[in-house]
Protein backbone atom coordinates (compact mmCIF):
# COMPACT_ATOMS: atom_id res chain seq x y z
CA UNK A 1 0.00 0.00 0.00
CA UNK A 2 1.38 3.37 -1.05
CA UNK A 3 -0.42 6.43 0.33
CA UNK A 4 0.13 9.92 -1.01
CA UNK A 5 -1.24 12.80 1.01
CA UNK A 6 -1.12 16.27 -0.50
CA UNK A 7 2.20 15.44 -2.10
CA UNK A 8 3.71 18.54 -3.70
CA UNK A 9 7.02 19.22 -5.40
CA UNK A 10 8.14 22.56 -6.72
CA UNK A 11 11.29 23.22 -8.72
CA UNK A 12 11.75 26.96 -8.45
CA UNK A 13 8.51 28.48 -9.67
CA UNK A 14 7.44 25.38 -11.57
CA UNK A 15 5.12 23.02 -9.73
CA UNK A 16 5.91 19.50 -10.91
CA UNK A 17 3.57 17.71 -8.52
CA UNK A 18 0.58 19.55 -7.11
CA UNK A 19 -1.19 18.25 -4.00
CA UNK A 20 -1.52 14.66 -5.10
CA UNK A 21 -3.64 12.52 -2.81
CA UNK A 22 -4.38 8.92 -3.68
CA UNK A 23 -3.53 5.39 -2.58
CA UNK A 24 -2.15 2.46 -4.49
CA UNK A 25 -4.08 -0.54 -3.27
CA UNK A 26 -2.60 -4.01 -2.79
CA UNK A 27 -3.20 -6.97 -5.05
CA UNK A 28 -3.97 -5.07 -8.24
CA UNK A 29 -2.14 -3.27 -11.02
CA UNK A 30 -2.58 0.47 -10.71
CA UNK A 31 -1.80 2.38 -13.85
CA UNK A 32 -0.29 5.84 -13.38
CA UNK A 33 -1.11 7.76 -16.49
CA UNK A 34 -0.28 11.21 -17.73
CA UNK A 35 1.22 12.99 -20.68
CA UNK A 36 4.96 13.61 -20.83
CA UNK A 37 6.02 16.04 -18.12
CA UNK A 38 2.92 15.44 -16.01
CA UNK A 39 5.00 14.63 -12.92
CA UNK A 40 4.84 10.84 -12.92
CA UNK A 41 8.57 10.27 -12.52
CA UNK A 42 8.91 13.01 -9.90
CA UNK A 43 6.09 11.40 -7.92
CA UNK A 44 7.79 8.02 -8.07
CA UNK A 45 11.12 9.53 -7.06
CA UNK A 46 9.43 11.01 -4.00
CA UNK A 47 7.96 7.60 -3.13
CA UNK A 48 11.55 6.29 -3.00
CA UNK A 49 12.82 9.27 -1.04
CA UNK A 50 15.14 10.35 -3.87
CA UNK A 51 13.44 13.75 -4.10
CA UNK A 52 12.25 15.56 -0.98
CA UNK A 53 8.63 16.73 -1.23
CA UNK A 54 8.06 20.47 -0.92
CA UNK A 55 5.03 19.59 1.19
CA UNK A 56 2.77 16.64 1.85
CA UNK A 57 3.86 13.08 2.47
CA UNK A 58 4.06 9.66 0.93
CA UNK A 59 3.97 6.52 3.08
CA UNK A 60 4.71 2.90 2.26
CA UNK A 61 2.88 0.49 4.54
CA UNK A 62 2.46 3.42 6.91
CA UNK A 63 6.13 4.40 7.01
CA UNK A 64 8.33 6.94 5.30
CA UNK A 65 10.71 5.31 2.82
CA UNK A 66 13.81 6.05 4.89
CA UNK A 67 12.16 4.50 7.95
CA UNK A 68 11.89 1.13 6.22
CA UNK A 69 14.41 -1.44 7.38
CA UNK A 70 15.85 -3.13 4.29
CA UNK A 71 13.57 -1.21 1.92
CA UNK A 72 14.15 -3.53 -1.03
CA UNK A 73 12.14 -6.17 0.83
CA UNK A 74 9.12 -3.82 1.00
CA UNK A 75 9.16 -2.15 -2.37
CA UNK A 76 11.10 -2.85 -5.55
CA UNK A 77 11.36 -0.16 -8.16
CA UNK A 78 12.53 0.31 -11.71
CA UNK A 79 12.92 3.99 -12.42
CA UNK A 80 15.25 3.92 -15.38
CA UNK A 81 17.07 1.12 -17.09
CA UNK A 82 20.44 2.82 -16.92
CA UNK A 83 20.64 3.50 -13.18
CA UNK A 84 23.65 1.23 -12.81
CA UNK A 85 27.45 1.29 -13.16
CA UNK A 86 28.23 0.10 -16.68
CA UNK A 87 31.57 -1.30 -15.63
CA UNK A 88 30.03 -3.73 -13.16
CA UNK A 89 28.74 -7.16 -14.16
CA UNK A 90 25.04 -7.93 -13.86
CA UNK A 91 25.79 -10.41 -11.08
CA UNK A 92 27.88 -7.97 -9.04
CA UNK A 93 25.35 -5.18 -9.56
CA UNK A 94 22.66 -7.34 -7.99
CA UNK A 95 25.05 -8.72 -5.37
CA UNK A 96 25.89 -5.30 -3.94
CA UNK A 97 22.18 -4.44 -3.79
CA UNK A 98 21.41 -7.76 -2.09
CA UNK A 99 24.17 -7.33 0.49
CA UNK A 100 23.03 -3.84 1.42
CA UNK A 101 19.60 -5.21 2.35
CA UNK A 102 20.69 -8.50 3.91
CA UNK A 103 19.28 -10.57 1.04
CA UNK A 104 20.98 -13.98 0.61
CA UNK A 105 23.37 -14.46 -2.32
CA UNK A 106 21.31 -17.32 -3.73
CA UNK A 107 18.51 -14.89 -4.49
CA UNK A 108 20.77 -13.06 -7.01
CA UNK A 109 21.07 -16.19 -9.16
CA UNK A 110 17.35 -16.74 -8.78
CA UNK A 111 16.26 -13.32 -10.08
CA UNK A 112 18.83 -13.44 -12.90
CA UNK A 113 17.12 -16.62 -13.97
CA UNK A 114 13.64 -15.07 -13.64
CA UNK A 115 14.52 -12.24 -16.02
CA UNK A 116 16.48 -14.50 -18.35
CA UNK A 117 19.94 -12.94 -17.89
CA UNK A 118 21.76 -15.99 -16.49
CA UNK A 119 23.84 -16.36 -19.65
CA UNK A 120 25.20 -12.80 -19.42
CA UNK A 121 25.41 -12.61 -15.61
CA UNK A 122 29.18 -12.06 -15.70
CA UNK A 123 29.09 -9.56 -18.55
CA UNK A 124 29.44 -5.84 -17.91
CA UNK A 125 26.19 -3.90 -17.94
CA UNK A 126 27.49 -1.30 -20.41
CA UNK A 127 27.33 -3.88 -23.18
CA UNK A 128 23.64 -4.51 -22.53
CA UNK A 129 20.89 -3.47 -24.91
CA UNK A 130 18.05 -1.30 -23.59
CA UNK A 131 15.91 -4.41 -23.20
CA UNK A 132 18.60 -6.25 -21.24
CA UNK A 133 19.21 -3.19 -19.06
CA UNK A 134 15.47 -3.06 -18.39
CA UNK A 135 15.51 -6.73 -17.41
CA UNK A 136 18.45 -6.17 -15.07
CA UNK A 137 16.61 -3.23 -13.50
CA UNK A 138 13.56 -5.44 -12.99
CA UNK A 139 15.76 -8.16 -11.49
CA UNK A 140 16.90 -5.53 -8.97
CA UNK A 141 13.28 -4.66 -8.21
CA UNK A 142 12.37 -8.33 -7.63
CA UNK A 143 15.51 -9.02 -5.56
CA UNK A 144 14.00 -8.49 -2.11
CA UNK A 145 10.79 -10.38 -3.00
CA UNK A 146 8.84 -7.21 -2.12
CA UNK A 147 5.07 -6.89 -1.72
CA UNK A 148 5.03 -3.69 -3.76
CA UNK A 149 6.54 -3.13 -7.19
CA UNK A 150 6.86 0.18 -8.93
CA UNK A 151 7.80 0.56 -12.59
CA UNK A 152 8.32 3.84 -14.42
CA UNK A 153 7.48 3.53 -18.12
CA UNK A 154 8.76 -0.04 -18.25
CA UNK A 155 7.89 -0.66 -21.89
CA UNK A 156 9.51 2.50 -23.25
CA UNK A 157 11.83 1.67 -26.10
CA UNK A 158 11.30 -2.07 -25.90
CA UNK A 159 10.66 -4.37 -28.81
CA UNK A 160 7.31 -6.21 -29.02
CA UNK A 161 8.74 -9.31 -27.38
CA UNK A 162 10.06 -7.28 -24.44
CA UNK A 163 6.75 -5.43 -24.08
CA UNK A 164 4.89 -8.72 -24.05
CA UNK A 165 7.25 -10.09 -21.41
CA UNK A 166 6.80 -7.09 -19.11
CA UNK A 167 3.01 -7.15 -19.47
CA UNK A 168 2.88 -10.81 -18.49
CA UNK A 169 5.32 -10.28 -15.65
CA UNK A 170 3.17 -7.50 -14.16
CA UNK A 171 0.05 -9.60 -14.49
CA UNK A 172 1.67 -12.57 -12.80
CA UNK A 173 2.97 -10.36 -10.00
CA UNK A 174 -0.51 -8.95 -9.37
CA UNK A 175 -2.01 -12.43 -9.61
CA UNK A 176 0.37 -13.48 -6.83
CA UNK A 177 -1.22 -10.79 -4.64
CA UNK A 178 1.42 -8.10 -5.06
CA UNK A 179 0.82 -4.40 -5.47
CA UNK A 180 1.94 -3.16 -8.85
CA UNK A 181 2.21 0.56 -9.57
CA UNK A 182 3.16 1.26 -13.14
CA UNK A 183 3.41 4.53 -15.03
CA UNK A 184 2.84 5.11 -18.71
CA UNK A 185 1.91 7.84 -21.12
CA UNK A 186 0.11 5.33 -23.34
CA UNK A 187 -3.54 4.72 -22.55
CA UNK A 188 -3.61 1.69 -24.84
CA UNK A 189 -0.84 0.09 -22.81
CA UNK A 190 -2.71 0.68 -19.55
CA UNK A 191 -5.99 -0.64 -20.98
CA UNK A 192 -4.24 -3.95 -21.49
CA UNK A 193 -2.67 -4.27 -18.06
CA UNK A 194 -4.12 -2.03 -15.37
CA UNK A 195 -7.07 -2.74 -13.06
CA UNK A 196 -7.11 0.71 -11.58
CA UNK A 197 -6.22 4.04 -13.07
CA UNK A 198 -4.73 7.21 -11.65
CA UNK A 199 -4.49 10.00 -14.21
CA UNK A 200 -2.48 13.16 -13.63
CA UNK A 201 -1.81 16.22 -15.73
CA UNK A 202 0.55 19.07 -14.83
CA UNK A 203 1.05 17.42 -11.48
CA UNK A 204 -2.64 17.47 -10.57
CA UNK A 205 -4.91 14.51 -10.04
CA UNK A 206 -7.41 14.25 -12.90
CA UNK A 207 -8.93 10.84 -12.24
CA UNK A 208 -8.67 8.04 -9.70
CA UNK A 209 -10.98 5.33 -10.95
CA UNK A 210 -11.24 1.67 -11.78
CA UNK A 211 -10.32 0.79 -15.33
CA UNK A 212 -13.85 -0.54 -16.00
CA UNK A 213 -15.47 2.72 -14.86
CA UNK A 214 -13.03 4.75 -16.89
CA UNK A 215 -13.85 2.79 -20.03
CA UNK A 216 -17.59 3.05 -19.38
CA UNK A 217 -17.53 6.78 -18.75
CA UNK A 218 -15.04 7.81 -21.34
CA UNK A 219 -15.57 5.76 -24.42
CA UNK A 220 -17.67 8.03 -26.59
CA UNK A 221 -20.01 6.18 -28.93
CA UNK A 222 -21.60 7.88 -31.88
CA UNK A 223 -23.24 7.13 -35.21
CA UNK A 224 -21.78 8.42 -38.44
CA UNK A 225 -24.13 9.39 -41.24
CA UNK A 226 -23.35 10.26 -44.82
CA UNK A 227 -25.97 11.36 -47.25
CA UNK A 228 -26.16 13.09 -50.66
CA UNK A 229 -29.11 15.09 -49.20
CA UNK A 230 -27.01 16.46 -46.40
CA UNK A 231 -28.95 19.69 -45.79
CA UNK A 232 -32.33 17.95 -45.61
CA UNK A 233 -30.93 15.33 -43.29
CA UNK A 234 -29.66 18.08 -41.01
CA UNK A 235 -33.11 19.67 -40.93
CA UNK A 236 -34.79 16.38 -40.17
CA UNK A 237 -32.38 15.59 -37.37
CA UNK A 238 -32.73 19.09 -36.00
CA UNK A 239 -36.52 18.85 -35.98
CA UNK A 240 -36.25 15.55 -34.11
CA UNK A 241 -34.16 17.35 -31.49
CA UNK A 242 -31.03 15.39 -32.25
CA UNK A 243 -27.66 17.09 -31.93
CA UNK A 244 -25.40 16.72 -34.89
CA UNK A 245 -21.69 17.24 -35.18
CA UNK A 246 -20.49 18.11 -38.66
CA UNK A 247 -17.10 16.84 -39.55
CA UNK A 248 -14.85 18.39 -42.14
CA UNK A 249 -15.30 15.53 -44.55
CA UNK A 250 -19.05 16.12 -44.94
CA UNK A 251 -20.12 13.26 -42.71
CA UNK A 252 -22.45 13.88 -39.76
CA UNK A 253 -21.96 12.43 -36.32
CA UNK A 254 -24.66 11.83 -33.73
CA UNK A 255 -23.45 11.24 -30.21
CA UNK A 256 -25.07 8.40 -28.32
CA UNK A 257 -27.74 7.80 -30.96
CA UNK A 258 -28.73 4.37 -32.13
CA UNK A 259 -28.19 3.40 -35.76
CA UNK A 260 -31.64 1.76 -35.93
CA UNK A 261 -33.48 4.88 -34.80
CA UNK A 262 -31.53 7.15 -37.14
CA UNK A 263 -32.00 4.79 -40.09
CA UNK A 264 -35.74 4.62 -39.53
CA UNK A 265 -35.92 8.40 -39.19
CA UNK A 266 -34.12 8.84 -42.51
CA UNK A 267 -36.32 6.22 -44.19
CA UNK A 268 -39.54 7.86 -42.98
CA UNK A 269 -38.39 11.08 -44.70
CA UNK A 270 -37.28 9.20 -47.85
CA UNK A 271 -33.67 10.23 -47.45
CA UNK A 272 -30.86 8.32 -49.12
CA UNK A 273 -28.02 7.32 -46.81
CA UNK A 274 -24.57 6.37 -48.10
CA UNK A 275 -23.33 5.54 -44.66
CA UNK A 276 -24.93 4.67 -41.34
CA UNK A 277 -22.34 3.29 -39.00
CA UNK A 278 -22.04 3.05 -35.20
CA UNK A 279 -18.60 4.17 -34.03
CA UNK A 280 -16.69 3.86 -30.77
CA UNK A 281 -14.02 6.39 -29.84
CA UNK A 282 -10.79 4.87 -28.52
CA UNK A 283 -9.64 5.12 -24.92
CA UNK A 284 -6.68 7.03 -26.23
CA UNK A 285 -9.08 9.76 -27.30
CA UNK A 286 -10.77 9.69 -23.92
CA UNK A 287 -7.43 10.05 -22.23
CA UNK A 288 -6.50 12.95 -24.46
CA UNK A 289 -9.80 14.67 -23.77
CA UNK A 290 -9.20 14.25 -20.06
CA UNK A 291 -5.68 15.62 -20.13
CA UNK A 292 -6.23 18.12 -22.93
CA UNK A 293 -6.01 21.18 -20.73
CA UNK A 294 -3.03 20.00 -18.81
CA UNK A 295 -0.77 19.01 -21.64
CA UNK A 296 2.39 20.99 -21.32
CA UNK A 297 3.61 21.01 -24.88
CA UNK A 298 0.75 21.49 -27.32
CA UNK A 299 0.92 20.66 -30.96
CA UNK A 300 -1.24 23.06 -32.96
CA UNK A 301 -4.70 21.71 -33.51
CA UNK A 302 -6.81 22.46 -36.57
CA UNK A 303 -8.53 25.86 -36.16
CA UNK A 304 -10.94 25.43 -39.14
CA UNK A 305 -13.62 23.49 -37.45
CA UNK A 306 -17.32 24.09 -37.72
CA UNK A 307 -19.00 22.66 -34.68
CA UNK A 308 -17.35 21.57 -31.49
CA UNK A 309 -18.79 18.63 -29.58
CA UNK A 310 -18.50 20.65 -26.40
CA UNK A 311 -19.87 23.87 -27.87
CA UNK A 312 -22.99 22.42 -29.51
CA UNK A 313 -24.58 21.76 -26.16
CA UNK A 314 -28.27 21.08 -26.46
CA UNK A 315 -30.82 19.68 -23.99
CA UNK A 316 -30.57 15.96 -24.61
CA UNK A 317 -26.81 16.10 -24.56
CA UNK A 318 -26.78 17.36 -21.01
CA UNK A 319 -28.29 14.04 -19.95
CA UNK A 320 -24.94 12.45 -20.71
CA UNK A 321 -22.67 13.56 -17.91
CA UNK A 322 -19.44 12.35 -19.44
CA UNK A 323 -20.04 14.38 -22.54
CA UNK A 324 -21.01 17.46 -20.61
CA UNK A 325 -17.80 17.09 -18.67
CA UNK A 326 -15.72 17.26 -21.81
CA UNK A 327 -13.44 20.31 -21.78
CA UNK A 328 -14.70 23.37 -23.61
CA UNK A 329 -11.42 24.06 -25.31
CA UNK A 330 -10.18 22.24 -28.34
CA UNK A 331 -8.76 18.89 -27.39
CA UNK A 332 -5.23 18.51 -28.68
CA UNK A 333 -4.94 15.87 -31.30
CA UNK A 334 -8.40 16.81 -32.57
CA UNK A 335 -7.05 17.11 -36.07
CA UNK A 336 -5.98 13.52 -36.10
CA UNK A 337 -9.24 12.51 -34.47
CA UNK A 338 -10.98 13.84 -37.55
CA UNK A 339 -8.51 12.19 -39.83
CA UNK A 340 -9.01 9.00 -37.93
CA UNK A 341 -12.76 9.12 -38.32
CA UNK A 342 -12.37 9.94 -41.96
CA UNK A 343 -10.15 6.99 -42.49
CA UNK A 344 -12.18 4.55 -40.42
CA UNK B 1 23.24 -4.91 11.63
CA UNK B 2 22.48 -2.44 8.88
CA UNK B 3 25.85 -0.65 8.73
CA UNK B 4 27.69 -3.96 8.37
CA UNK B 5 25.45 -4.86 5.44
CA UNK B 6 26.16 -1.56 3.75
CA UNK B 7 29.93 -1.89 4.34
CA UNK B 8 29.86 -5.32 2.70
CA UNK B 9 27.84 -3.95 -0.20
CA UNK B 10 30.25 -1.05 -0.72
CA UNK B 11 33.18 -3.46 -0.70
CA UNK B 12 31.49 -5.46 -3.46
CA UNK B 13 30.95 -2.26 -5.43
CA UNK B 14 34.59 -1.25 -5.01
CA UNK B 15 36.13 -4.56 -5.99
CA UNK B 16 33.81 -5.16 -8.96
CA UNK B 17 34.93 -2.26 -11.13
CA UNK B 18 38.18 -2.03 -13.08
CA UNK B 19 38.89 1.56 -12.11
CA UNK B 20 39.75 0.52 -8.52
CA UNK B 21 42.65 -1.75 -9.45
CA UNK B 22 43.68 0.57 -12.28
CA UNK B 23 43.94 3.78 -10.25
CA UNK B 24 45.49 2.19 -7.15
CA UNK B 25 47.87 0.13 -9.27
CA UNK B 26 48.93 3.24 -11.14
CA UNK B 27 49.45 5.14 -7.85
CA UNK B 28 51.74 2.38 -6.56
CA UNK B 29 53.73 1.86 -9.76
CA UNK B 30 54.20 5.56 -10.56
CA UNK B 31 55.17 6.50 -6.99
CA UNK B 32 57.72 3.73 -6.66
CA UNK B 33 59.10 3.94 -10.20
CA UNK B 34 59.51 7.70 -10.29
CA UNK B 35 60.90 7.67 -6.74
CA UNK B 36 63.55 5.14 -7.74
CA UNK B 37 64.46 7.11 -10.86
CA UNK B 38 64.86 10.41 -9.01
CA UNK B 39 66.79 8.73 -6.18
CA UNK B 40 69.24 7.26 -8.71
CA UNK B 41 69.68 10.63 -10.41
CA UNK B 42 70.26 12.42 -7.11
CA UNK B 43 72.82 9.80 -6.10
CA UNK B 44 74.73 10.46 -9.32
CA UNK B 45 74.65 14.22 -8.93
CA UNK B 46 75.31 14.33 -5.20
CA UNK B 47 78.86 15.61 -5.66
CA UNK B 48 77.63 18.51 -7.77
CA UNK B 49 75.20 19.73 -5.11
CA UNK B 50 75.95 22.85 -3.06
CA UNK B 51 77.13 22.49 0.52
CA UNK B 52 73.86 23.89 1.84
CA UNK B 53 71.92 21.36 -0.14
CA UNK B 54 74.15 18.56 1.10
CA UNK B 55 73.67 19.64 4.69
CA UNK B 56 69.90 19.61 4.41
CA UNK B 57 69.85 16.44 2.32
CA UNK B 58 66.80 14.30 3.18
CA UNK B 59 67.20 10.81 1.67
CA UNK B 60 63.73 9.78 2.96
CA UNK B 61 61.95 12.66 1.26
CA UNK B 62 63.93 12.12 -1.97
CA UNK B 63 62.70 8.53 -2.16
CA UNK B 64 59.12 9.89 -1.94
CA UNK B 65 59.60 12.17 -4.98
CA UNK B 66 57.37 9.91 -7.06
CA UNK B 67 54.44 10.59 -4.76
CA UNK B 68 53.82 14.01 -6.29
CA UNK B 69 52.73 12.23 -9.45
CA UNK B 70 51.39 9.07 -7.78
CA UNK B 71 49.10 11.11 -5.56
CA UNK B 72 47.22 12.21 -8.69
CA UNK B 73 46.18 8.60 -9.28
CA UNK B 74 44.98 8.51 -5.65
CA UNK B 75 42.96 11.65 -6.34
CA UNK B 76 41.39 9.96 -9.37
CA UNK B 77 40.61 6.91 -7.24
CA UNK B 78 38.92 9.02 -4.58
CA UNK B 79 36.93 11.03 -7.12
CA UNK B 80 35.74 7.98 -9.05
CA UNK B 81 34.65 6.06 -5.95
CA UNK B 82 32.06 8.73 -5.17
CA UNK B 83 31.38 10.58 -8.43
CA UNK B 84 30.88 7.49 -10.59
CA UNK B 85 27.68 6.91 -8.60
CA UNK B 86 26.40 10.13 -10.12
CA UNK B 87 27.86 9.87 -13.62
CA UNK B 88 26.44 6.36 -14.11
CA UNK B 89 23.05 6.99 -12.47
CA UNK B 90 23.82 4.24 -9.94
CA UNK B 91 23.16 6.76 -7.14
CA UNK B 92 19.38 6.39 -7.63
CA UNK B 93 19.61 2.63 -7.25
CA UNK B 94 22.04 2.95 -4.35
CA UNK B 95 19.90 5.40 -2.38
CA UNK B 96 16.76 3.33 -3.04
CA UNK B 97 18.61 0.40 -1.46
CA UNK B 98 20.11 2.47 1.38
CA UNK B 99 17.93 5.53 2.01
CA UNK B 100 19.97 6.48 5.11
CA UNK B 101 22.26 8.79 3.17
CA UNK B 102 24.82 9.21 5.94
CA UNK B 103 25.19 5.44 6.30
CA UNK B 104 25.54 5.17 2.54
CA UNK B 105 28.19 7.87 2.14
CA UNK B 106 30.30 7.03 5.16
CA UNK B 107 30.21 3.28 4.53
CA UNK B 108 31.46 3.94 1.03
CA UNK B 109 34.18 6.29 2.26
CA UNK B 110 35.23 3.93 5.09
CA UNK B 111 35.71 0.99 2.75
CA UNK B 112 37.50 3.07 0.11
CA UNK B 113 39.72 4.70 2.77
CA UNK B 114 40.81 1.36 4.19
CA UNK B 115 41.68 0.10 0.72
CA UNK B 116 43.52 3.34 -0.07
CA UNK B 117 45.45 3.03 3.20
CA UNK B 118 46.54 -0.51 2.33
CA UNK B 119 47.71 0.61 -1.10
CA UNK B 120 49.44 3.66 0.42
CA UNK B 121 51.33 1.59 2.97
CA UNK B 122 52.61 -0.67 0.22
CA UNK B 123 53.58 2.42 -1.77
CA UNK B 124 55.37 4.28 0.99
CA UNK B 125 57.38 1.33 2.30
CA UNK B 126 58.29 0.09 -1.18
CA UNK B 127 59.16 3.60 -2.37
CA UNK B 128 61.33 4.17 0.69
CA UNK B 129 63.17 0.85 0.63
CA UNK B 130 63.74 0.79 -3.14
CA UNK B 131 64.63 4.49 -3.13
CA UNK B 132 67.31 3.90 -0.49
CA UNK B 133 68.79 1.12 -2.65
CA UNK B 134 69.08 3.64 -5.50
CA UNK B 135 70.64 6.29 -3.22
CA UNK B 136 73.50 3.91 -2.41
CA UNK B 137 76.02 5.62 -0.08
CA UNK B 138 73.69 8.51 0.67
CA UNK B 139 70.81 6.38 1.90
CA UNK B 140 69.27 6.15 5.36
CA UNK B 141 67.50 3.35 7.24
CA UNK B 142 64.10 2.84 8.87
CA UNK B 143 65.85 2.82 12.23
CA UNK B 144 67.25 6.35 11.84
CA UNK B 145 65.50 9.10 13.86
CA UNK B 146 62.07 10.18 12.50
CA UNK B 147 62.38 8.01 9.39
CA UNK B 148 59.68 5.50 10.33
CA UNK B 149 57.36 8.38 11.20
CA UNK B 150 58.00 9.88 7.75
CA UNK B 151 57.31 6.58 5.99
CA UNK B 152 53.99 6.15 7.81
CA UNK B 153 53.42 9.86 7.21
CA UNK B 154 53.71 9.32 3.46
CA UNK B 155 51.11 6.54 3.61
CA UNK B 156 48.74 8.67 5.68
CA UNK B 157 49.32 11.59 3.32
CA UNK B 158 48.36 9.60 0.22
CA UNK B 159 45.34 8.08 1.95
CA UNK B 160 44.06 11.45 3.15
CA UNK B 161 44.49 12.94 -0.33
CA UNK B 162 42.16 10.19 -1.59
CA UNK B 163 39.65 10.87 1.21
CA UNK B 164 39.76 14.61 0.53
CA UNK B 165 38.99 13.83 -3.12
CA UNK B 166 36.04 11.67 -2.04
CA UNK B 167 34.64 14.58 -0.06
CA UNK B 168 35.15 16.98 -2.96
CA UNK B 169 33.45 14.52 -5.32
CA UNK B 170 30.48 14.28 -2.92
CA UNK B 171 30.20 18.07 -3.12
CA UNK B 172 30.70 18.42 -6.88
CA UNK B 173 29.08 15.11 -8.00
CA UNK B 174 30.55 15.21 -11.50
CA UNK B 175 33.80 13.27 -12.03
CA UNK B 176 34.90 15.63 -14.82
CA UNK B 177 34.32 18.73 -12.72
CA UNK B 178 36.00 17.20 -9.66
CA UNK B 179 39.08 16.08 -11.60
CA UNK B 180 39.11 19.33 -13.55
CA UNK B 181 39.50 21.21 -10.28
CA UNK B 182 41.64 18.84 -8.22
CA UNK B 183 44.20 17.71 -10.80
CA UNK B 184 45.41 21.15 -11.94
CA UNK B 185 45.28 22.36 -8.36
CA UNK B 186 47.57 19.68 -6.98
CA UNK B 187 49.74 19.37 -10.06
CA UNK B 188 50.18 23.04 -11.00
CA UNK B 189 48.56 25.65 -8.76
CA UNK B 190 49.79 24.39 -5.40
CA UNK B 191 53.45 23.73 -6.44
CA UNK B 192 53.67 27.10 -8.21
CA UNK B 193 52.12 29.13 -5.41
CA UNK B 194 54.23 27.14 -2.95
CA UNK B 195 57.50 28.19 -4.57
CA UNK B 196 56.71 31.85 -5.23
CA UNK B 197 57.78 33.83 -2.19
CA UNK B 198 54.81 36.18 -2.29
CA UNK B 199 52.26 33.36 -2.06
CA UNK B 200 54.24 30.89 0.02
CA UNK B 201 52.69 32.03 3.28
CA UNK B 202 49.21 31.16 2.06
CA UNK B 203 50.18 28.08 0.07
CA UNK B 204 51.67 26.40 3.15
CA UNK B 205 48.13 25.83 4.38
CA UNK B 206 47.00 24.00 1.22
CA UNK B 207 46.12 20.37 1.94
CA UNK B 208 48.97 18.88 -0.08
CA UNK B 209 51.65 21.33 1.14
CA UNK B 210 50.64 20.77 4.76
CA UNK B 211 50.37 17.00 4.37
CA UNK B 212 53.81 16.72 2.81
CA UNK B 213 55.38 17.93 6.06
CA UNK B 214 54.56 14.47 7.43
CA UNK B 215 57.02 12.80 5.06
CA UNK B 216 59.99 15.08 5.73
CA UNK B 217 62.76 14.06 8.08
CA UNK B 218 64.91 17.16 7.55
CA UNK B 219 63.23 20.58 7.27
CA UNK B 220 64.27 22.26 4.01
CA UNK B 221 66.26 25.53 4.55
CA UNK B 222 63.79 27.75 2.68
CA UNK B 223 60.71 26.38 4.46
CA UNK B 224 58.27 29.00 5.73
CA UNK B 225 55.90 26.60 7.50
CA UNK B 226 55.09 27.42 11.10
CA UNK B 227 54.20 23.84 11.91
CA UNK B 228 55.88 20.45 12.05
CA UNK B 229 54.77 17.04 10.78
CA UNK B 230 51.97 16.76 13.33
CA UNK B 231 50.77 20.25 12.56
CA UNK B 232 50.74 19.28 8.89
CA UNK B 233 48.62 16.25 9.70
CA UNK B 234 46.23 18.47 11.62
CA UNK B 235 45.84 20.93 8.75
CA UNK B 236 45.28 18.15 6.20
CA UNK B 237 42.75 16.49 8.51
CA UNK B 238 40.89 19.78 8.82
CA UNK B 239 40.63 20.01 5.02
CA UNK B 240 39.41 16.42 4.82
CA UNK B 241 36.86 16.95 7.58
CA UNK B 242 35.56 20.11 5.93
CA UNK B 243 35.14 18.37 2.55
CA UNK B 244 33.35 15.42 4.16
CA UNK B 245 31.03 17.53 6.29
CA UNK B 246 30.01 19.75 3.36
CA UNK B 247 29.66 16.73 1.08
CA UNK B 248 27.46 14.96 3.60
CA UNK B 249 25.31 18.04 4.28
CA UNK B 250 24.71 18.49 0.54
CA UNK B 251 23.94 14.81 -0.04
CA UNK B 252 21.52 14.78 2.85
CA UNK B 253 19.43 17.68 1.58
CA UNK B 254 19.84 17.48 -2.16
CA UNK B 255 17.50 15.65 -4.52
CA UNK B 256 19.39 12.65 -5.81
Amino acid sequence: MIELDGLTKRFGTKTAVDHLTFSVRPGIITGFLGPNGAGKTTTMRMVLGLDNPTSGSVLIDGKRYDQLKDPLTYIGALLDAKAMHGGRSAYNHLLCLAQSNGIPKARVTEVLDTVGLTAVARKKAKGFSLGMGQRLGIAGALLGDPRILMFDEPVNGLDPEGIHWIRNLMKSLAAAGRTVFVSSHLMSEMALTADHLVVIGQGRLLADTSMADFIRNNSRSYVRLRSPQRERLLDVLHEAGITVVETGSGALEVDGGSAEQLGELAASHHLTLHELSPQQASLEEAFMRLTAESVEYHAHSDPHRTLEPGQAAEPHRAAEPHQAAAPESQPWGSSWQQKNRKGA
Amino acid sequence: MAAAQVLRSEWTKLRSVNSTALTLGLAIVVSIGLGMLISALVNNDFKKMSVADRLSFDPTFVSFSGLTLGQLAMVVFGVLVVASEYSTGMIRTSLAAVPQRGTFLFSKITVATLLALAASLVTSFAAFLLGQVMLGDHSTTLGAPNVLRAVFGAAVYMTLMAVFSMGMAAILRSPMLSLGILMPFFFLVSPILGSVSATKKVAQYFPDRAGQKMMQVVTPPNDVAHYGPWGGLGILLAWVAAALVIGYALLKNRDA
